[in-house]
């Protein structure tokens, strides 16, 4: 899809706008949807700590939240181990939707989800240098080294897609982004295919889970994708004057080099914090953002949140049914999101009028 | 004229020539034809080379006289029988996968709609896993197992392509739709194949692994003839989709009024880029990056608005026997070649990127 095609696609929403009732009747049904998305989030939520290997009707869930004091085997399942992986999942599909829809805006390309600004390859290396040289073996273990990993990962793609003559464009972004994740997946193979221990331990890290994350990682990880989200909110109105042209968004008085800068900082954090928790979970932030277009249009103050909240709910829901259909083990969430979200993500394409990021 | 058309004062015809025969006449750039005659002879040089390497060093004269057949007894058996079905797999298998990257990059119009994104490979990838991992087991595994890892990575790689026609068709296929679908295929097999992975017993996983990267080790002639015989179908018709191909640039409706059939070349063009990938990755797994990078090489070099497919193809066969040289030389230990591809292929694309003018299409 070349970027011009793209842009004239997004020009008609964002500028010519019908009238004053057209324009009112479509912020009327997209406030709607939002409290739509937010009573499913919540929902999500419920059951996802209702749910699981033991059934836990929901008054009982009730009393325990709201009382502190509650004892039983049941409020303890729902405090120390029901609680905090939904708060974990709902944090991370937030954080994965958002951060989708900033990389799909950013590069300008449908294919652009978060994995291929180096985010994914990032952390994946630093997590099989450290399974590899510390013999580090726990989820809560990797958080840092996959967090640092995707830092470095993204902060490369973003330096070496913008020292070229020209700057930071989609397709250089796009293209340093792939090309960076092959470097490092070359690495990541190279060790996992000469050591046998390594692969053991990283090929249940890469399927991406929400299980055995106690809530000290969802602590560790929040105070990120908090100010992940702040960032990404306040770059989202800077996106759609970027859809416009750069040209065209430079004479506007936006600052192309900083907006840039802070949307891939927002991927950076929130991308990094959430494959740092959970391993690589690729399909929320390719897909959600595609997903919630066909419904708000291309304009970015509406679409980044909004696939933050279909990211949650989708998360949360895919969890639970993970946790359902292969009692009493469980099938991993990253793996339950593509075979689930697919099927439903071809018929979206297949029925709507397509519309590009 | 293109995206890379020279932005000072600098005459629009530079690099250019007229042919003119008769009553036929032609433009083309020099660099057109420089960009493979030079690739072509790099190739064949580092094949001789890589033929002459390994535990018995063979000087690069002593290999083209055992090439014309006039080579002695140990050398004939050693080049001819140990080495030359690896080096002939590695240069079909990239040119296959480069020609692959360029028509679905080109028809897509999206510098990274290459057969691994668009799960073509990773569909393979789920047959051979299932087919290493499950061989052991009983039931409707077994059958699974027992067909073997190259078919079962044929059929999964086949199954994926048929999929993806299927589900971007309608009445034609638009680019941008295929690459939706194709990423949400890649998911799926990801999904699948990790999934697989951790089901597995260490070692069979291990061995899957080496598969998914991409490896040259252990191959024969059946392979390559299998191949070679392949492609001596596709390659053909994948040039001679050239000219349409440059036309479906203009767009749908433009290509409709130069009188191109619309429905029946995009169909030609996704089958045949599936196909040449299918029959590439069951010879050698999915050799990492060639697809993606390569076309994106040769754009950079040849010049133009879209990846020349001629170039594309000759640059894959140089990359994947150069890599598979440089595993078997310098490195301590012989990776698996697809780890090599994607460690050259990616620098220098970085390298391009970084010295090189600004694109904005493709």
């Amino acid at each position: 899809m070349s970027p011009t095609t793209t842009a004239a696609r997004g020009i008609p929403d964002n500028v010519a706008a019908p009238s004053r009732h057209g324009r009112l009747t479509r912020r009327r049904s997209r406030l709607l949807g939002v409290l739509g998305l937010l009573v499913l989030v919540a929902l999500a939520a419920m059951v996802s700590i209702a749910v699981g290997t033991r059934s836990i009707g929901l008054g009982t869930v009730w009393q325990a939240l709201t009382d502190p004091g509650l004892g039983g085997e049941e409020a303890v399942i729902i405090r120390e181990l029901r609680l905090p992986r939904t708060a974990l999942g709902l944090l991370v599909g937030l954080a994965l939707g958002v951060a989708g829809a900033l990389a799909q805006g950013h590069t300008r390309n449908p294919l652009g989800d978060p994995g291929l600004l180096g985010v994914t390859a990032g952390a994946s290396l630093a997590v099989v240098l450290a399974i590899w040289l510390l013999g580090i073996s726990t989820p809560a273990g990797y958080v840092w080294f996959a967090f640092a990993g995707a830092l470095i990962g993204t902060v490369l793609v973003f330096v070496l897609g913008s020292v070229g003559r020209g700057g930071a464009t989609p397709v250089t972004l796009a293209l340093a982004g792939a090309a960076l994740s092959a470097l490092l997946y070359a690495l990541v193979r190279a060790i996992l295919v000469s050591d046998q221990q390594s692969l053991d331990s990283f090929r249940f890290w890469v399927v991406g889970a929400l299980a055995g994350r106690g809530a000290d990682i969802a602590w560790q990880v929040a105070p990120f994708i908090v100010a992940g989200l702040v960032l990404a909110l306040l770059n989202a109105p800077a996106l759609d004057l970027l859809g416009l042209g750069e040209d065209v968004a430079r004479g506007l008085g936006q600052r192309i080099w900083l907006a840039r800068a802070v949307g891939l900082a927002a991927v950076t954090l929130l991308c990094g914090a959430a494959t740092a928790a959970c391993g690589p979970i690729a399909f929320v932030g390719l897909v959600v953002p595609h997903a919630v277009r066909m419904v708000t249009g291309p304009a970015h103050r509406w679409l980044v949140p909004c696939s933050g909240l279909l990211g949650a709910a989708f998360l949360l829901a895919a969890d639970v049914l993970g946790r359902v259909v292969a009692r009493p083990g469980e099938v991993q969430v990253g793996i339950v999101l593509a075979l689930l979200g697919a099927p439903f993500f071809i018929a979206l394409i297949r029925r709507r009028r397509l519309a590009g990021p | 004229m293109t995206a890379t058309a020279p932005r000072t004062g600098a005459p629009a015809d530079r690099g250019r020539a007229v042919v003119r025969v008769g009553p036929v006449s032609g433009r083309f750039r020099w660099r057109h034809l420089a960009v493979p005659a030079v690739t072509a002879v790099v190739v064949v040089l580092l094949s001789a080379v890589s033929l002459g390497r390994g535990d018995f060093p063979i000087g690069v004269g002593d290999v083209l006289r055992t090439l014309v057949g006039l080579g002695e007894g140990t050398q004939e058996f050693i080049v001819l029988e140990l080495r030359a079905p690896r080096i002939v797999v590695g240069l079909l298998v990239g040119v296959a996968l480069g020609l692959a990257g360029a028509l679905f990059q080109t028809f897509a119009r999206n510098p990274l709609a290459s057969p691994d994104i668009m799960g073509i490979t990773q569909g393979a990838s789920v047959g051979a896993v299932a087919a290493i991992v499950l061989a052991g087991t009983s039931g409707t595994g077994a059958l699974l197992g027992g067909l073997g890892v190259p078919l079962a990575a044929l059929l999964g790689a086949l199954a994926t392509g048929a999929l993806l026609f299927v589900l971007a068709w309608r009445t034609g296929i638009d680019g941008y739709r295929l690459v939706l679908v194709g990423i949400a295929l890649w998911a799926v097999a990801s999904a699948l194949t990790d999934w697989l992975l951790t089901r597995a017993e260490v070692t069979d996983a291990t061995a899957a692994y080496v598969w998914i990267t991409g490896s040259l080790n252990a191959r024969t002639w059946d392979q390559a003839v299998t191949l070679a015989l392949s492609l001596a179908v596709l390659l053909p018709l994948a040039l001679a989709a050239t000219r349409a191909l440059g036309v479906l640039q203009f767009g749908d409706d433009t290509a409709r009024g130069l009188g191109v059939r619309l429905a029946t070349t995009q169909a030609a063009v996704v089958l045949l880029a599936v196909a040449l990938t299918a029959v590439a990755v069951a010879a050698a797994g999915p050799v990492q990056f060639v697809a993606l990078v390569v076309p994106q090489i040769a754009v950079r070099l040849a010049g133009g608005s879209r990846p020349p497919l001629l170039a594309s193809g000759l640059l894959g066969a140089g990359l994947v026997v150069g890599a598979d040289l440089l595993t078997r030389t310098v490195l301590p230990q012989a990776l698996p070649v697809g780890i090599l591809t994607a460690a050259i292929g990616a620098p220098y694309l970085l390298w391009l990127l970084v010295r090189g003018r600004r694109r904005s299409t493709l």
